[in-house]
């Protein structure tokens, strides 16, 4: 019976949570390609990607979120620390020093002049650490129950 | 630039993150991490030759110039632990291969051996007073978890001190760089060196020392070892000789490095300190060493009296106790290594830990009681093994220098190391054979090929001696003349 009148209170809840993790993953772009320049960067959007994933998983239960997202974290968190470690040693294939980054200023069709680096990689690889990370303690965390 | 000088820390950290992905394929995992031990044996050798031509090196992560990027620096001294801590680690692993057990192996044990590495060599490698820190998080967090596989009672207990130690001691270590910071204003040894030089040891600066000597002598274990036998003893057989092998000689060269280079106007306190803490230390370990029965930490004890060992040729700092402090730095990688591995298997062929349990195991395994024999002899420092050296340019150190009370509790204590491993030697060696020849566990050429390795090791480190001195005096050389270091660095090459 409490299950039942569990889920009824949970309709409210549900239909936010799907509005507001879309609002969280923007936030999550903005502030992942704010970064480098200003405030914000791999780390924090990650972050907050990380959070949305949470909030999915606190509202709808385990098995439901995993069947949205059939991914191993665990491997998520390894591509991105592989893609991190990986922009350093690009850099020794250009004759550089190790972790040297690159960065040009292109004409992209709708986005006009962008400045594109090869920071954005290596950020990448840290948001999908934190993503990684973040998801598997609190998955393992609400196991143990 | 030379981009080799990233690789001892670096490749180890790739190896770990590709080996999660290869979780089901164990031998791949073996392979891969043992080639990239010996590529990294193979780099540091190149590494050796290299500064002996060129001088030292020095990497700009990013092509950030110095002092204001992170930088690794290659002097003798890093790359020579450099190289031993990857020959012990590729020898450490052969043992894992029969020793490890299945369940570990597919929790990711060769992943986190392999950050264990990478925070060891990046500490010793790099040149700047932050990066220090974050490698020796990277360490000590491998160290965490390795040291709680197989979840036992005694490691979950172990490890929860084990953390709590190094967690304090971390934050500490935080708080001292902090102080540095806000002080000179900077992070790049080579250039704090240069303004301490320039503005002189003042008080301040002086207090500061002792706040990282602190946090480095709970690291290595000098005066602060009471956590360490515990750790030490219960995590398995391959990580036990990896810990007294590697971590406390991270704490060790952290201490070199900073009294050499940072603080060495005001040597009548810090360095005497140390020597008073060198001093304490053998004193305390060597009565730790003979009151356990328990082989395990009769070996973790005989750690702790190694690190108040070299620390007399820190606090005495003259060019041949340097030199000296230097060799037994390797010697003692390699012999805590041996010791622990031996000590490993001797529990693992007998399921008892207590001396007085064991018996006559000689006839069982005479290799094994023969290597006990040599590791004991060469702990003690009888020549031509490997301890002998070190021992030798130590004392005369002390000598030179008229610290006649740490020359006396050093040799006092070898007479302890003697005695500690001779009884173990005497009462599980020899004696009545309580295992009958059927009822023995064979021994796996898997266990033994790596310990007969590690003794080779000892035995060629005390007879090549000669050939190594080169190395080992331009390392006590920058050492001395902390000036080497600087010009290194702070040239724009």
């Amino acid at each position: 019976m409490i299950k039942h009148r569990y889920r009824i209170n949970n309709v409210i809840l549900r239909t936010v949570a799907k509005l507001v993790s879309l609002i969280i993953l923007t936030l999550a772009v903005y502030l992942f390609l704010a970064g480098h320049h200003s405030p914000g960067g791999g780390f924090v959007g990650g972050l907050v990607l990380a959070s949305a994933l949470v909030l999915l998983l606190i509202v709808f239960d385990i098995e439901t979120v995993r069947k949205g997202i059939p991914v191993d974290f665990k491997k998520v968190a390894a591509f991105g620390a592989l893609l991190s470690v990986g922009t350093g040693f690009g850099a020794l294939i250009f004759g550089e020093n190790f972790l040297s980054q690159a960065f040009d200023y292109f004409n992209l069709p709708f986005f006009g002049k962008t400045e594109l680096t090869t920071v954005m990689i290596f950020e990448a690889g840290v948001a999908l650490v934190v993503v990684g990370v973040v998801v598997t303690i609190i998955l393992s965390i609400s196991e143990d129950e | 630039m030379n981009n080799l000088i990233a690789m001892p820390m670096m490749l180890p950290v790739l190896t770990a993150i590709i080996l999660i992905f290869l979780r089901p394929y164990i031998k791949i995992q073996r392979t891969i991490s043992l080639i990239v031990m010996i590529a990294n044996i193979g780099i540091s050798i190149y590494l050796l030759q290299l500064i002996q031509s060129n001088g030292i090196l020095r990497l700009d992560f990013g092509g950030w110039e110095p002092p204001f990027g992170i930088l690794f620096v290659a002097d003798s001294f890093s790359v020579i632990l450099v190289l031993t801590s990857s020959i012990v680690t590729a020898i450490c692993l052969l043992y894992a291969f029969s020793s490890v057990e299945k369940s570990y192996e597919h929790m990711f044990f060769y992943s986190f051996i392999n950050l264990l590495v990478a925070g060891v060599n990046g500490s010793f490698l790099t040149g700047d007073l932050f990066n220090l820190f974050v490698c020796f998080e990277i360490m000590l967090l491998a160290s965490y978890i390795l040291i709680a596989f197989g979840g036992k009672k005694g490691q979950l207990r172990e490890s929860i001190k084990y953390v709590i130690i190094n967690v304090i001691s971390s934050w500490i270590f935080l708080v001292a760089i902090g102080y540095l910071y806000a002080v000179i204003g900077s992070l790049n040894l080579a250039h704090l060196s240069e303004r301490i030089a320039e503005h002189g040891q003042t008080p301040i600066i002086t207090v500061i020392s002792i706040v990282f000597l602190t946090v480095f002598a709970l690291k290595a274990g000098l005066f602060l070892y009471f956590w360490l036998p515990g750790s030490y003893s219960v995590p398995s057989t391959v990580v036990g000789a990896l810990f007294g092998a590697l971590l406390t000689k991270v704490g060790i060269y952290a201490m070199f490095r900073f009294f050499s280079l940072l603080f060495y106007h005001e040597p009548a306190i810090t360095h005497t300190i140390i020597g008073v803490l060198a001093g304490l230390t053998l004193v305390g370990g060597s009565i730790g060493a003979v009151a356990y029965k328990d082989i395990r930490l009769v070996a973790s004890y005989n750690v702790v009296i190694a690190v108040g060992f070299i620390l007399v040729g820190l606090a005495v700092s003259t060019q041949s106790s340097l030199e000296g402090a230097v060799y037994y730095l390797v010697h003692d990688m390699i012999v805590k290594a041996l010791l622990f591995l031996l000590v490993g298997t001797m529990i693992a062929l007998t399921k008892e830990t207590k001396l007085d349990q064991m018996s006559g195991l000689i006839r069982n395994y005479p290799l094994l009681g023969w290597m006990f024999f040599i590791v004991t002899l060469s702990l003690a420092g009888i020549p031509p093994l490997s301890g002998f050296i070190g021992k030798v340019l130590i004392g005369g150190g002390t000598l030179e220098n008229g610290s006649y009370i740490l020359l006396a509790l050093a040799f006092i204590s070898s007479i302890f190391v003697l005695y500690s491993l001779l009884r173990v030697f005497l009462s599980s060696f020899w004696g009545e054979t309580i295992i009958s020849k059927d009822e023995e566990i064979p021994m796996k050429k898997g266990l033994l090929i790596p310990c007969a390795l590690l003794t080779i090791g000892s035995i060629a480190l005390g007879l090549g001696a000669e050939s190594l001195s080169v190395y080992i005096q331009d390392a006590a050389q920058v050492l001395v003349d902390p000036q080497l270091y600087i010009d290194a660095v702070l040239s724009s090459d």
